[in-house]
């Protein structure tokens, strides 16, 4: 092996995979066999992190950055003026062995630009994971990236070997990607995962029947957003993300703040600053649709159509409807105490455990971890102070605000420890 | 009268303790580790011998009485070494055998509510551990990794390592606490390794922190494409240390080649 030659290569085309924010290594099936290397049945690692904080999980890389294609927010659109490399089938499949037996990664996030066609760019990267899978005996985590316009054949066979597919749909409007990626259709992004649900669905009946049925992307299939390249709300991004959560059964979808990469007329001058905040506003958004059972017309809509930037969206929703406030920490419901500012799903499990043993006061629920300072406005207790319900919506903000400002500031996040 | 019984560290050792206090009645107890003996101003500090013939009573009656989920807690909150631990798992064992149930999930009890952060706090090293954990080949078919927990997690993530390496042999050693655990394709074992034998002498550098390694060279070379991979995936206009340094305490650090190249 050429270190030297293949070192060169990583730094090419990690580089240019690094955009792609997906990184989960969780959700799958996949058990070590016949003692096997690898086994990704576990919760998903994190291996480390980088500076800007995000999660490695992954070995995420592109096969190739050669790409024929001339999409205006990518960095390997063809006009981009960068150096392109390729890594053979080899080569990767030694990589994420040798990192993998060093505890360096989860396993292998798989991308490519289009080299020739769609297909043809779709069958290398499954040969990649097929030679993992069935020359390697390896069980660890593989996500392919399915190309844009690749055939439902491919798709069928990526999802034997892949415990994850994704297509990104990068811009969540029609219009905005008729305007950046004039050459793509809007139907290339939705067919494969169509194709995926598919075999999804028939593969779960199948094996309903025969147990011997194979596994079939077992860890689903999910999508990412560019969020701020073009000019869509909130509410534009949440509702896609919404149709992609119902209509394909998405395991995930991301959000990922533009990072301006080219200088177009069509999209945010280079060194327009990262939408971080915004970012951080809809992965609380996703989460308050996938776990705390919000509807997402509850937070966005006609009247509401982009999230608040000082205040996390759990918090304005309960603003905007106070009517439904104070909640009984120990009479409520699970689905109303998961609506409570400062109260998250574990704190919910808390409550609803301890209340079993007796009645919770203020004391019982600082102790379990509770944000009070948020919190306090929305609840009764067995206490007997409380805080005055007498107050205005803007009242309750700006004491929230004053009290916990460091929680505000300008640290903030893609992976969460939300609420 | 408060008593003082010493017992050996070992799990066994702490149920064979409260064995003791019960069959001995002691009314009092204060129970603490070697690494913790302060001379005793409570009183006569009693040297409790571990018999896992005593220790398994007392587990199988507490494993009676909890749910499987209630005794992991137990365990990993023993594994936390906090001070004065054993006392709140022997009080949390009375209230268990005085109500005939554990108080499962009682997180109003502070008894309980001071386990669940022990235990959660173990939990966090152990998956830091399972992340952190770097292995390197130091022979033929030797893959071997130094480590400093905060807390005594090697016994809880040897089932973690064995599923997912079944194929390779590999060494954990914990350099803080002086024991690793070792896998030879069939079973995890408990090792101690004599580093002044030259032959094992390699387990004791640094192998985070070493530039000038005795590794073979393949080694460096994954090692570097790992640094290189590291590097490349960076996004600079997105940077924030303090976000970092959350995930990735400084502590940590040295055992990772990406920090410390
Ligand atoms: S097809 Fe993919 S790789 Fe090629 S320019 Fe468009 S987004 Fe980039």
């Amino acid at each position: 092996m050429n270190y030297e030659r293949i070192k060169e290569k990583l730094e090419i085309l990690a580089d240019a995979a690094k955009y792609d924010v997906s990184c989960s290594s969780r959700g799958s099936k996949r058990q070590n066999k016949n003692k096997g290397l690898g086994d990704s049945s576990g919760m998903g690692i994190c291996h480390s992190y980088t500076e800007d904080g995000r999660c490695v999980s992954l070995l995420k890389i592109l096969l190739t950055n050669v790409c024929i294609f001339d999409c205006a927010y990518c960095v390997t659109r063809k006009s981009n003026d960068i150096k392109r490399a390729g890594f053979t089938v080899q080569e990767v499949v030694d990589l994420t062995i040798n990192f993998y037996r060093r505890n360096y990664i989860e396993g292998l996030f798989l991308s490519s630009g289009i080299f020739t066609s769609p297909d043809a760019t779709m069958e290398r990267l499954i040969r990649v994971a097929k030679k993992l899978r069935l020359e390697e005996n390896f069980n660890g985590y593989i996500h392919l990236k399915s190309i844009p316009g690749a055939s439902d054949e491919l798709m069928q066979e990526a999802g034997l070997y892949a415990d994850r597919l994704s297509v990104n749909i990068e811009i969540p409007t029609k219009e905005g990607l008729k305007l950046l990626a004039p050459d793509k259709d809007h139907k290339d992004f939705i067919q494969p995962m169509k194709a995926v649900k598919n075999a999804i669905d028939l593969y779960k009946s199948e094996k309903e029947i025969i147990k011997s049925t194979p596994i079939y992307a077992p860890a689903g299939q999910s999508t990412q957003m560019i969020v701020g390249a073009t000019g869509e709300s909130d509410r534009d991004i949440m509702y896609s993300a919404n149709f992609f959560y119902n209509k394909f059964q998405m395991k995930r979808v991301y959000y990922s703040g533009y990072i301006p990469v080219a200088d177009d007329s069509r999209l945010p001058a280079i060194g327009t600053e990262v939408p971080m905040m915004r970012e951080n506003r809809l992965y609380q958004t996703d989460w308050l649709l996938r776990f705390y059972g919000f509807d997402v017309r509850e937070i966005l809509n006609e009247h509401h159509q982009n999230l608040d930037m000082d205040i996390d969206p759990k918090l304005s929703w309960a603003l905007r409807n106070l009517d439904q406030f104070p909640i009984d920490i120990n009479r409520a419901e699970k689905r109303m105490l998961a609506r409570i500012p400062g109260v998250g799903m574990k704190s919910v499990g808390k409550i609803l455990s301890a209340r079993r043993y007796r009645k919770l006061g203020w004391d019982h629920l600082k102790a379990i971890g509770i944000s009070m300072n948020r919190s306090k406005y929305f609840i009764t207790c067995s206490s007997r102070e409380f805080e005055s319900r007498d107050l205005t919506p803007i009242q309750i903000k700006s004491q929230i605000l004053l009290s916990g400002s460091s929680k505000y500031s300008k640290n903030f996040t893609n992976q969460l420890s939300l609420f | 009268m408060e008593r003082v019984l010493q017992y050996d560290g070992s799990f066994d050792g702490l149920l064979t303790t409260i064995f003791t206090i019960y069959q001995h009645k002691i009314k009092s107890p204060i129970i603490q580790a070697p690494a913790q003996q302060q001379s005793s101003i409570f009183g006569t500090a009693h040297e409790v011998i571990t018999e896992p013939e005593k220790a398994h009573r007392v587990l199988k009656r507490m494993n009676e009485l909890s749910t499987p989920q209630d005794m992991r807690e137990f365990y990993k909150a023993f594994l936390s070494e906090v001070i004065g631990i054993e006392n709140t798992l022997f009080q949390y064992c009375q209230q268990t055998f005085e109500a005939g149930k554990a108080p499962s999930g009682d997180y109003g009890n502070s008894i309980i509510l001071k386990i669940s952060q022990a235990a959660k706090m173990v939990g966090r090293e152990k998956h830091r551990m399972e992340a952190f954990i770097r292995f390197h080949l130091i022979e033929d078919d030797l893959y071997y990794a130094n480590c400093e927990p905060d807390f005594n997690v090697l016994p809880l993530i040897a089932s973690h390592f064995k599923n997912r390496y079944a194929d390779q042999k590999w060494v954990i050693y914990d350099l803080k606490r002086d024991f690793g655990i070792s896998y030879d394709l069939h079973e995890v074992v408990e090792v101690t390794i004599n580093f002044k034998d030259p032959r094992s002498q390699r387990g004791i550098v640094n192998t985070g922190g070493l530039k000038e390694s005795r590794f073979r060279e393949s080694e460096n070379n994954y090692r570097d494409l790992w640094n290189q991979y590291f590097k490349s995936t960076n996004i600079e206009s997105r940077k924030n240390m303090k976000l970092h340094l959350q995930h990735v305490p400084r502590r940590y650090w040295k055992y990772l080649s990406e920090k410390v190249a």
